[in-house]
């Protein structure tokens, strides 16, 4: 496998980011144009840089350009959606061959095999008709409130993946590979529990004042990995994995702490937030959706805009695409990867809050759940774009909130849903292996006529933007 | 390179397709039932139509400890009482909400809920659905109509099992340890603490326990009920300190005992285990023949009990709390340790549980129900 051979889709979206830049007067219009340049000596046709360079010096390729990585996270949006694909059919045969009316029809398979055809059919059917139920619409329901339960369920779900996938996807493009999203949602919880049930303060301050601690603990804690890494040069993943666990244990040791738990109990759980620090039901008391989607939503645009359209995103790509460059350009690098892990690390942190003021309205150990590691699959499913991680995170929701009536309404483990989300980054870490499977031409090759445009869609290149 | 890529997913394809044939060939060949006969039906047949269900907490129903006991507690009702069942794992505290409502949704005559962590779900899905009955086990934080708390006063048990520690110890020295500084953990351990005094005061001996100080409510934990490794170092730590009988309370981590145990007995030593919740004798998997005993928590049959009287249409909110008397705490029998006790220790041990439930001899722990 050459460098060549997987180099992703285009020049255009590297011609892309200039384009709209060209066309913005603002004051930074000459910097950036030197930065660009400074950029793109180093890559000739390289695509805004979605890749740690980092990972250069971990992987054996020759050039930062054609790390693993690079190619993992650049494989376009048609190879995301197949993969998708291909997971739900594998996890369709995994559900009919672990049935228990298939493994019985199978016994006289050669006697009658349309029985166990029909079983397996069944069985995998039923599974995925009562995941989609339980994530999107659900036909059955008795009034109009749960027939669209469950796709509040979904978005409710998302909201903290679609925050620290945010965060996971920002540091990714500033060249950070940031595995610390759960210690941070755990930490920001922790402030914004802290405050939402300690402190008693009018409804709108009180929980602005919670959003905020949220978001500042997320930011400091992620913020010590960037100043360790821009002082010392401490590699990024293993502070962050280490961070992790101290966050994990910080969190058990402060509700062993009388400060921490309910008056009169010494179980590990805080008292519940007051009701003012809570975010208000979006869609009133019926539903579990919460005003921290529409956050997420905002958080989306911000940053959306941070990356593409401002002076500070743009340094943290160059930064990105290549630290050396970008410091004979005149970047500084180090705030830049101070800042980068700081607003990846406010993102988790409001992620933290959806979960204490949102769904679940106290501080446990078990807040973050595995968020903040489903976190960095989502931001490599959305490619590390802000609205490819906002389309991610929502179909991780759909997946989790669906798992669960999957499991109560047929009986089929939950884990199916785990081996789904698994295999969909196993095939998205090894695009050729899906371009094999559907016959795809790799991106960078000579268009060989028929099928050759598909790879090129306008959604992929728009995507990678 | 996309050509050889084709190739191998051919190759592989097709040795696939040739191994599942023939595994088809040699397991398909049975023959099919009756045309008319129903293909559905795992269990008992259902004879009511009452649907008890249960939500896990974190811990899943193959934990071992309360929420498999709890489990299984169900499945027995649906042998028994002919119940249909239903049931929710949850994988984590995030999946607590949406797993009652389900449960709810389903349409769920009682559902019983596992462990504190699910207290503020249940008491909100109890609140807003009237007409449905709960049970949560290990919590007793919620009054109302229809929240049936199911709790243990697990100390009467391990204070016998302390006793019996203390007579049978050769080194003077016993030792305890637990999963997480929690009252459903520290409840064991306070009543061992008091066996072992008791045997002090009773005989003018000074037997030692290791791990935990009941006065302060502290001592040694391994900080989740994951890490078996650590329960090893830990039992390491307290056999090198020369305790010769050791009790964790940390559900899975007690296995990292049990390694401890058997390799300290490899190496010369007489060195014993105490399992809790369960008769780890059956349950455990190894090193049976060094469980001196278990700290039984009859999880199974406080939860069929509930559901039976619910299915009987006399549901009450009154905590069930499990006891010496009623059965719902107990200590197991010696099994292959028969020989290793003192003669007289298993009717020292018949009258001190007459004493525990007569209230000659009250067992006092922080986190006894109150």
């Amino acid at each position: 496998m050459t460098p060549q051979d997987d180099r992703p889709a285009s020049p255009a979206t590297g011609d892309g980011a200039p384009h709209t830049r060209r066309e913005a007067k603002d004051a930074a219009r000459q910097e950036e144009v030197r930065l660009e340049n400074a950029a793109e000596t180093a890559g000739g046709e390289l695509p805004p840089p979605v890749v740690p360079g980092t990972a250069a010096a971990l992987g054996t390729g020759p050039a930062p350009d054609s790390t693993l990585m690079q190619r993992i996270m650049t494989g376009n949006a048609l190879v995301a959606f197949l993969s998708v694909v291909l997971s739900l059919i594998l996890g369709g045969l995994l559900i009919a061959v672990t049935d228990q009316n298939v493994a019985r029809a199978s016994s006289y398979f050669f006697s009658r095999p349309q029985d166990t055809l029909a079983a397996a059919w069944t069985a995998a059917s039923g599974a995925y008709l009562a995941l989609f139920q339980g994530s999107v619409l659900n036909f059955e329901g008795e009034t109009f409130t749960r027939v669209i339960y469950p796709l509040t369920q979904t978005l409710t779900v998302a909201t903290p993946l679609i925050c620290a996938g945010l965060g996971v996807a920002l540091a990714f493009r500033a060249g950070l590979f940031n595995i610390g999203a759960q210690g941070q949602i755990l930490i920001g919880a922790t402030f914004a529990g802290w405050i939402g049930f300690t402190l008693h303060l009018p409804a709108g301050i009180h929980l602005l004042l919670v959003i905020l601690a949220g978001m500042v603990g997320g930011a400091v804690w992620a913020g010590l990995v960037g100043l360790l890494k821009a002082r010392t040069g401490a590699h990024e993943v293993i502070l962050t994995i280490m961070f992790n666990y101290i966050a994990t244990n910080l969190v058990l040791y402060f509700l062993s702490t009388p400060a921490f738990q309910r008056p009169g109990s010494t179980n590990p759980i805080s008292p519940q937030l007051d009701a003012t620090a809570l975010y208000p039901p979006l869609l009133g008391p019926a539903f579990r959706l919460h005003w921290g989607f529409v956050v997420a939503v905002l958080a989306t645009v911000f940053v959306w805009w941070l990356l593409n359209r401002s002076t500070v995103g743009f340094e943290l790509r160059a930064v990105g695409a290549n630290a050396s460059a970008a410091r004979t350009a005149g970047v500084n690098v180090s705030k830049g990867y101070i800042l980068a892990m700081a607003i990846a690390g406010a993102l988790a942190g409001l992620a933290g809050v959806a979960q204490v003021s949102g769904t679940e309205k106290v501080l446990t150990s078990g807040v973050a759940a595995s968020f903040g590691f489903d976190a960095i699959t989502v931001a490599l499913l959305g490619r590390s774009s802000p609205w490819g991680t906002f389309a991610a995170g929502i179909l991780f929701g759909a997946f989790r909130a669906g798992g669960v009536a999957m499991q109560a309404s047929t009986g089929t483990s939950i884990d199916i849903v785990l081996v789904v989300q698994s295999l969909i980054v196993l095939f998205i870490a090894a695009p050729p292996l899906v371009r094999a499977l559907f016959r795809l031409p790799a991106p960078g090759a000579p268009r060989a006529g028929k099928g050759g445009s598909t790879t090129r869609t306008p959604a992929s290149t728009g995507a990678a933007a | 390179m996309k050509n050889s890529l084709r190739k191998f997913s051919r190759g592989t394809g097709l040795s696939a397709a040739v191994l599942g044939v023939s595994a088809l060939v040699l397991s398909g060949c049975g023959a099919p039932p009756a045309e008319e006969s129903p293909s559905g039906g795992t269990g008992a047949e259902a004879t009511t139509d009452y649907l008890g269900c249960i939500v896990s907490d974190s811990g899943g129903f193959d934990d071992r400890s309360f929420n498999q006991s709890s489990y299984e507690g169900l499945k027995k009702a649906e042998t028994d009482l002919g119940i249909k069942i239903n049931q929710a794992e949850s994988q984590a505290e995030t999946d607590f909400g949406p797993n009652v409502d389900q449960m709810v949704q389903a349409g769920c005559n009682l559902t019983v809920t596992v462990g504190f962590l699910l207290a503020d779900t249940t008491k909100a899905a109890a609140e807003a659905n009237v007409d449905s009955n709960f049970a949560i086990v290990d919590d007793n934080s919620i009054d109302l109509p229809n929240v049936k708390p199911i709790i243990y006063d697990t100390a009467q048990a391990a204070f016998l099992a302390g006793y019996a520690a203390a007579a049978t110890s050769e080194s003077g020295k016993v030792a305890t340890y637990g999963g997480i500084n929690i009252p459903t953990v520290t409840i064991f351990m306070d009543g061992f603490a008091e066996g072992v005094d008791y045997f002090n005061e009773e005989t003018g001996g000074d037997v030692q326990l290791l791990g935990w100080d009941k006065e302060s409510q502290n001592g040694t934990f391994v900080g989740n009920f994951e890490d078996a490794a650590a329960g090893k170092t830990n039992t390491q730590n307290f056999i090198n300190e020369g305790a010769d009988i050791i009790m964790p309370v940390a559900g899975p981590v007690g296995s990292g005992t049990l390694d401890a145990v058997i390799e300290a007995n490899g190496a010369g030593k007489d060195v014993k285990a105490i399992w809790v919740d369960s008769d780890g004798y059956e349950t455990a998997g190894k090193g049976e023949e060094f469980i001196l005993t278990s700290v039984m928590k009859l999880m199974g049959d406080a939860v069929e009990d509930v559901i039976s009287t619910d299915v009987e249409g006399n549901f009450d909110n009154t905590p069930y709390v499990g006891t010496l008397e009623n059965g719902g705490v107990a200590l197991a029998p010696f099994h292959d340790q028969e020989a290793n006790v003192p003669a007289d220790l298993q009717t020292k041990l018949d009258e001190l549980k007459e004493q525990i439930i007569s209230g000659d001899i009250t067992v006092d722990s922080a986190a006894s129900p109150k």
